[in-house]
Parts: C-alpha cells; structure tokens; sequence
C-alpha cells in the first residue's frame, strides 16, 4: 500500500506532546497504524521528548513517595507473578478500521452504526472527549459530500475505496488536511462506497439551506 | 527557573534508610551503575528476547542494563537507581502541565510502577529508557490531568519471536545520546522552546505556527534518528 498524503510534522509534534484533542489523537493513531513513515516519525518526535526529560532539572521527591512505589510494584508482582510481556495479539486483521478505531466502533467496520445524513451519505460520531469532533462518513460510490468549509482544521482519512477533489485524490491510508474556510467537495470513485474517518476542530458550515437546516440534527 | 543540567547529578541531601533490605544511600543516585559484568552477556533470554545480547557503550545503554535487570531479576536495586533519576523528571514534566505538587507524586509513582510492570515490552530498537519513560509519564497526563483516552496506533505485527537486531539498538541509543547532546547545546532561550514544545505548554496552534521552533541544529539530528528508525522498521 502506497500512501502519498501524510500527517504534518507539526500534528505528529502536538500528538507527541499529548496536546491534542482526543479525535485528533485518534486520527494520528489511526493514520499511523498504516503508515511506517509517520510511525517513524512519531519515534523521532518521541525521542526529542525522551533527551528533553533526560536533561531536565528534577523536582525533589521525597523517600516516602519510593517508599509507596516500592510497595506498589511488590504487592503487584505478589498478585500477577514476574515480569512479562502482556500486550495481548492485535485482534485479527480488519481490512477497514485499524486497532485504534476498532476500539472506538466497539468492532469491526460491521459494527459500525451507520445513520443517513441525506443524499446517501452516512455517518457515525465516535465519542471523544474535547474541542474536536470525530465521525465516520460513508459517502455512495461516485457520490459527493454536500459543499462545507469549516473552522480550525478538518482531517480526512480515507480508510476504503477512494475519494478526490480539487487538492487531489485519496485512497486508503491517506489524510486530507484542509486548512479553515477551504471549500471542497469530496467526490467518491466509482468503484466503491467510500468510508473515512473525518475530524474537525469547529463546527461545519456547509453552503447549501437544507444541510445547514440538517445540522444540528446530525450532530456535526 | 528550568534548565537544563550538564551535569546531572542533583546535590540533594539524602537519607540512608534501607528499604526492605534495598540500600537506597547509594552514593550517586542519578547515573545508571556501572556495570560490573556486560548486561547483554549475562541476560539473552530468546523467548523474551526484546533485548539486545551483547553489551553497547554509553549512558543511554546503561540505562538499558538497568531495565534488563528489572524485566529478568526484578531486581529492586537496579529499580531504585532508575527512580531516582527519573522520579524527580517526572514529577517536574506533571508540574509543568498543571499538577500540583501531590499530584504529581502520585502520577510519577504511577509512571515507575508502570516501568517495573512492562519492563519486558522495552524495545531499544525503538526508544532509548528516557524516551520510554517520556511517553509512559505524557500518556499518564494526558489520562489523569486531562482526563481523555489516549488512542494509540496499532502495534506492528511482530511475533514473539522478534529479535531486535543489535546494530539497530547501538545505533538508536547513540543517536539518543547525540540529539541530547545537540539539545544542551542549544542557546538557553531555544532550549526553553523545545522544552515548552515538548512538554505540552505551547498548544498545536502554537506549535503550527512556531516557524520559528527553534530546531534548527536539532532537526538534521531528528533526521538521523528517524533514518535508523525506518531501518529498524524495514528489518523487522
């Protein structure tokens, strides 16, 4: 798998710091999942986080802190037995939504509790925390999603099939980054419904009277 | 207030108490220990085999002994030395992002139990022990100051059977070392920034429009360190 749109250096930065909001997290996970050169770039970021804390200047703790640590980690290893490595197996392979998002639909892309947003579109907001929203879109093969711009940043993530507009085309893996107030229309290919995962940062404004009557039903 | 230290070793007054017969009056509380015997000679176990099986050189390396000897012997003493140099850091990272000072005892508490726990997840082919500890203490914050879910991606489908190559490991840790260095030597106001940046106090809009970010010597070291983490990839 090719992907030739990426996350910027400055989201990877902000999602190293753990400033984002949670859907913006969970876009960057997500793209991540698929994507070896931003995951290799997110170690990088992490690490200047790693030599920053090394080099920084500790607050004094005191010996009872260690003292209740020291406790902590002995009652635990009484309860759990020495040391091993956990991490249970990824749940099988989902051709659609990596671990991230599995764990946000509650399954797999099966689980996903569609509901229609007109013209044949689909959505599913995800719960997350924050001043960002996160929502899955299924927009019908060759279909348009309605006109919108919006405020702060909106990121699309393509997940299945392929969409494109005026900045290009998406497929699976690729995240559109479309800066405040850019206008697009997002048309599907052909072959297939298309299924991302999109996040903005403001509410949306879209151009047309009746999806903007729509809005405040759809919770977008 | 915060700077970077050059040396780093805290002169703190210090009280030689025995925990459970672990002496935690160790002369120097913030250097990993030398080693006595080459760690990755002793300790090669294949099934857990995340580690290295041959000894590398430097700090970042030693610090990896300390692990190693956490995961294999839950070795109370190696753990002490640990939290005394990384205990202090972050509590200071927690404060930094709003917690008071209780709080962010308890979370640094929290964060080197965790290290205890997971010891055997530790990849020196991905991180250095600093950098593990980094993303151990911001996905704590994130959970108790922030109080959000914390999405992380999806691991890499390596089997149990992953051995990390070596070559990988030395690389990285030096490669650690050196973007530490390239840091410290940064002017003091810069230094600040990246410190900011990092720590979470500027927000992603700060942070886009930081143009300015100065990481200008450190950027061609993050390009290093991002090279030999593709390989590391490729390889495995």
């Amino acid at each position: 798998m090719t992907i030739n749109h990426h996350l910027t250096d400055d989201l990877i930065r902000s999602y190293s710091a753990g400033i984002l909001p949670e859907a913006m997290d969970l876009i960057v996970a997500t793209h991540i999942s698929l994507c070896d050169e931003c995951r290799a770039a997110l170690c990088a970021q992490d690490a200047v986080g790693g030599a920053v804390l090394e080099r920084a200047r500790g607050e004094a703790v005191s010996d009872a802190c260690l003292d209740r640590t020291l406790a902590l980690i002995r009652g635990s290893d009484r309860a759990a037995g020495p040391a091993r490595d956990t991490r249970k197996p990824d749940a099988p392979h989902d051709p659609v939504l990596p671990a991230p998002l599995r764990d946000y639909v509650g399954g797999s892309a099966d689980a996903i509790r569609w509901r229609p947003v007109g013209m044949g579109v689909k959505q599913a907001v995800l719960r997350t925390k924050g001043d960002a929203k996160a929502r899955l879109l299924r927009i019908p093969a060759g279909a348009a999603m309605p006109d919108h711009s919006h405020r702060g940043i909106e990121l699309t993530m393509v997940l299945k099939g392929a969409y494109s507009d005026a900045d290009g085309r998406y497929a699976r893996g690729d995240i559109e980054i479309a800066h405040e107030d850019l206008h697009h229309t997002p048309v599907a290919d052909v072959g297939e419904d298309c299924i991302c995962l999109a996040v903005n940062e403001g509410p949306l404004r879209f151009k047309g009277i009746l999806p903007r009557l729509a809005q405040p039903f759809l919770g977008i | 207030m915060w700077e970077f230290i050059f040396d780093p070793i805290p002169k703190r007054p210090r009280n030689p108490v025995m925990y459970g017969g672990v002496d935690t009056s160790k002369p120097d509380d913030s250097a990993p220990p030398a080693r006595s015997v080459p760690a990755f000679d002793r300790i090669s176990r294949r099934r857990q085999g995340r580690f290295m099986s041959r000894p590398t050189e430097g700090v970042a390396a030693d610090w990896i002994d300390v692990i190693i000897r956490i995961r294999d012997h839950r070795d109370e003493t190696a753990f002490v030395t640990l939290f005394r140099h990384f205990a202090p850091r972050v509590k200071a990272f927690l404060m930094r992002s709003g917690a008071d000072a209780a709080l962010a005892e308890e979370c640094a508490q929290d964060v080197m139990a965790t290290v205890w726990h997971k010891a055997a997840q530790f990849d020196p082919t991905r991180a250095s022990v600093a950098t593990w500890i980094f993303t151990i203490a911001r996905n704590r914050k994130i959970d108790v100051l922030r109080r959000q879910r914390r999405p992380e991606p999806e691991d890499l489908p390596w089997g149990p059977e992953h051995e990390p190559d070596q070559a990988d490991a030395i690389g990285l840790q030096q490669e650690s070392e050196h973007l530490g260095e390239a840091i410290a030597s940064l002017p003091r106001k810069q230094r600040e920034l990246i410190e900011k940046a990092y720590f979470g106090e500027l927000s992603h809009t700060e942070i886009a429009q930081q143009t300015g970010l100065p990481l200008g010597t450190i950027k061609s070291r993050i390009r290093l360190a991002l090279e030999r983490l593709r390989h590391a990839m490729d390889r495995s």
